[in-house]
């Protein structure tokens, strides 16, 4: 067995038990990184860095038998996430070249852990999509297949290099950024586990700003163990963000006992919708019978205002974005446009976004100016944000009313093919977000697992949704769906 | 409601993004589907809902006004695409 299929658990124990070196585990993930170009996941290698790490790693563990969990631990880490004197383009042309000289809090906590940086992964532009279709490197690639067919399918968005990179056993986990689904629909559309925590939880410093009241960082790995143990080295607060909570961290590994009984489960009905594959909604009730025959009440629930969940965030999220975006200038950072005999700055301003922003992203910012915008402020945002404060309460009603966690697929369809969407409507591409924005909107944990695969073969996943701060009980929930659902399908290596 | 040429200029231009005549059209067309799913919004309940300020209940620290890091101008500089004599360069702003 090759040592970049190992969990991060496993691997843990093996380094500490000295059967194998940081360095055996390291190799072993930048030979499979050098044989899966045609994914496309990593789109900056650091093969120096993680060596050097993977050193360090080895001669801490050889000395401290109380190293942490991630001591060793190769990691892919989305382009995010701004990592010092590495490339962190947000897979935008409008930062090419620009590497930070500093590090994100995250990355900063995962190294000084002993984790090792084995490069940075593919992501749609800024973190708007839903397939990796609109990064500034071209697509990443599903390493799922549908059977015998060769089409390439996407393995979503906005974090599927990150995906991708886990899901054909890269690395052994990867950091991903979730504002409206991106952690957990690439998730489920590549068989692995994906966690959103809840807001707050992860420092955002360091990290790209998309829509600074919905962004959240979390772990992307293939156990719900391995998800456990990579949080842990994410999370905690951190003076430089003001929205990052001051509240202990628990042990999340130490939540996993695999003992549910006793706790109450949500079904909400508004996520049975019109035209959803029969598959997923067999999965679904799947999922609920495996949580009761473990011992939970199943409850159904109404969450009224699911519907609007879409819509208001495609009002609040292009607007946080128009204004975080507005940074990019052509003149800190990044790309500036070449300028015409006679141009201003004003001119400066537009060539060089015109040139440095992809067509997603231009769309979305003007978007949001149009929405923030003198006479449409109210009408738009402010009843935007109006209607978030219903889907918020929505939560806090079943909460309030006796649920522990609320199951529900996590994404409408499986992994579609890369180009399928190329003439939808925007909206269509959207409607991918439609079961994991309404958690981003009311600042709750969710995690997506994989249970399951369709009749063309390709992973589908299940989400839960918890209460704010309850990662742990959350964890624990998707450990037993995880091992009720038995899912070890892999994808049959063709790259 | 539809969006208009005119009004997908003048979003452009408030975005600060040049968008081609030949473009605009797409552009109008692509904000008026998205502002149509938009509109669905008008169809809840608002009255007496408060705007959502902050999705988690908390209250921003405070500290002491005072300077408590800096002295990075290299760094700072670093990434710049047009750096001088310590200062980021840009076309002349004022005649």
């Amino acid at each position: 067995m090759s040592l970049n299929t190992l969990t991060i658990a496993d691997a843990r124990d093996k380094l500490r038990a000295r059967e194998i070196t940081a360095v055996e585990l390291t190799e072993a993930c930048l030979t499979a990184i050098e044989g899966a170009s045609a994914l496309n996941a990593f789109v900056h290698h650091t093969p120096e860095i993680a060596r050097a790490q993977a050193e360090a790693a080895d001669a801490r563990l050889q000395g401290d038998d109380e190293a942490p969990a991630l001591c060793g631990i190769p990691l892919g880490i989305k382009d995010l996430f701004c990592t010092k004197g590495v490339a962190s383009q947000a897979g935008s042309n409008i930062l090419k070249g620009f590497r930070p000289e500093y590090e994100s809090t995250i990355t900063a906590q995962l190294f000084a852990s002993g984790a090792v940086m084995l490069g940075k992964l593919n992501m749609d532009e800024f973190a708007m999509g839903s397939s990796n279709e609109t990064s500034a490197y071209g697509n990443a690639v599903n390493p799922w297949r549908r059977g015998n067919d060769d089409t390439a399918l996407t393995p979503g968005g906005s974090s599927g290099g990150s995906a991708s990179a886990v899901a054909a056993d890269l690395c052994l986990g990867a950091t991903g950024t979730d504002t409206g689904g991106s952690i957990r629909q690439p998730a489920a559309f590549t068989g692995i586990t994906g966690v959103k925590p809840t807001y707050g939880r992860c420092s955002r410093w360091g990290v790209i700003a998309f829509a600074s009241s919905l962004d959240q960082a979390g772990p992307m790995t293939r156990t719900v163990r391995d998800a456990a143990i990579l949080l842990q080295g994410m999370a905690g607060h951190d003076p430089k963000d003001s929205t990052s909570a001051d509240i202990p961290v628990p042990d999340f590994e130490a939540m996993l006992t695999g003992d549910i009984r006793g706790t109450t489960i949500g079904i909400p009905r508004e996520y049975r919708m019109d035209g959803m594959p029969d598959e997923i909604e067999t999965l679904w009730k799947q999922g609920t019978e495996m949580l009761r025959d473990a011992g939970a009440t199943i409850r159904d629930i109404s969450l009224p205002h699911t519907k609007y969940a879409l819509p208001a965030y495609y009002v609040i999220a292009p607007a946080e974005a128009s204004s975080n975006l507005a940074r990019y200038d052509g003149v800190r950072y990044g790309h500036r446009a070449r300028l015409a005999e006679g141009d201003g700055i004003t001119e400066m301003y537009e060539k060089t976004r015109a040139e440095g922003f992809g067509a997603e992203v231009k769309r979305r910012v003007m978007i949001g100016t149009y929405v923030l915008s003198a006479g449409f402020y109210d009408a738009y945002y402010n009843r935007a944000r109006k209607v978030r404060s219903l889907i918020k309460r929505d939560f806090e009603t079943v909460f309030a009313d006796g649920i522990d966690a609320i199951l529900t697929p996590a994404t409408p369809s499986s992994a579609f093919g890369l180009g399928e969407m190329a003439d939808a409507d925007p909206v269509a591409m959207y409607l991918n977000d439609v079961f994991t924005v309404t958690v981003n909107l009311a600042g709750l944990p969710g995690i997506a697992v994989p249970a399951g695969l369709d009749a063309q073969g390709l992973p589908l996943g299940l989400q839960l949704i918890g209460k704010p701060w309850a990662e742990g009980e959350l964890l624990n929930h998707a450990y037993v769906l995880e091992r009720a659902a038995g899912f070890v399908s892999k994808p049959a290596r063709w790259w | 409601m539809d969006i208009d040429t005119d009004t997908a200029r003048r979003v452009a231009k408030l975005a600060r993004i040049k968008v081609e005549e030949d473009e605009l059209p797409a552009l109008a067309q692509g904000f008026t589907a998205i502002l149509g799913f938009i509109e669905q919004l008008n169809e809840v309940d608002v009255t007496d809902v408060e705007p959502m300020t902050s999705v988690t209940p908390m209250r921003l620290k405070r500290r002491k006004d005072g300077v408590t890091d800096g002295g990075y101008q290299a760094s700072i500089l670093k990434n710049a695409p047009d750096a001088r004599e310590g200062f980021f360069a840009v076309p002349k702003v004022v005649e």
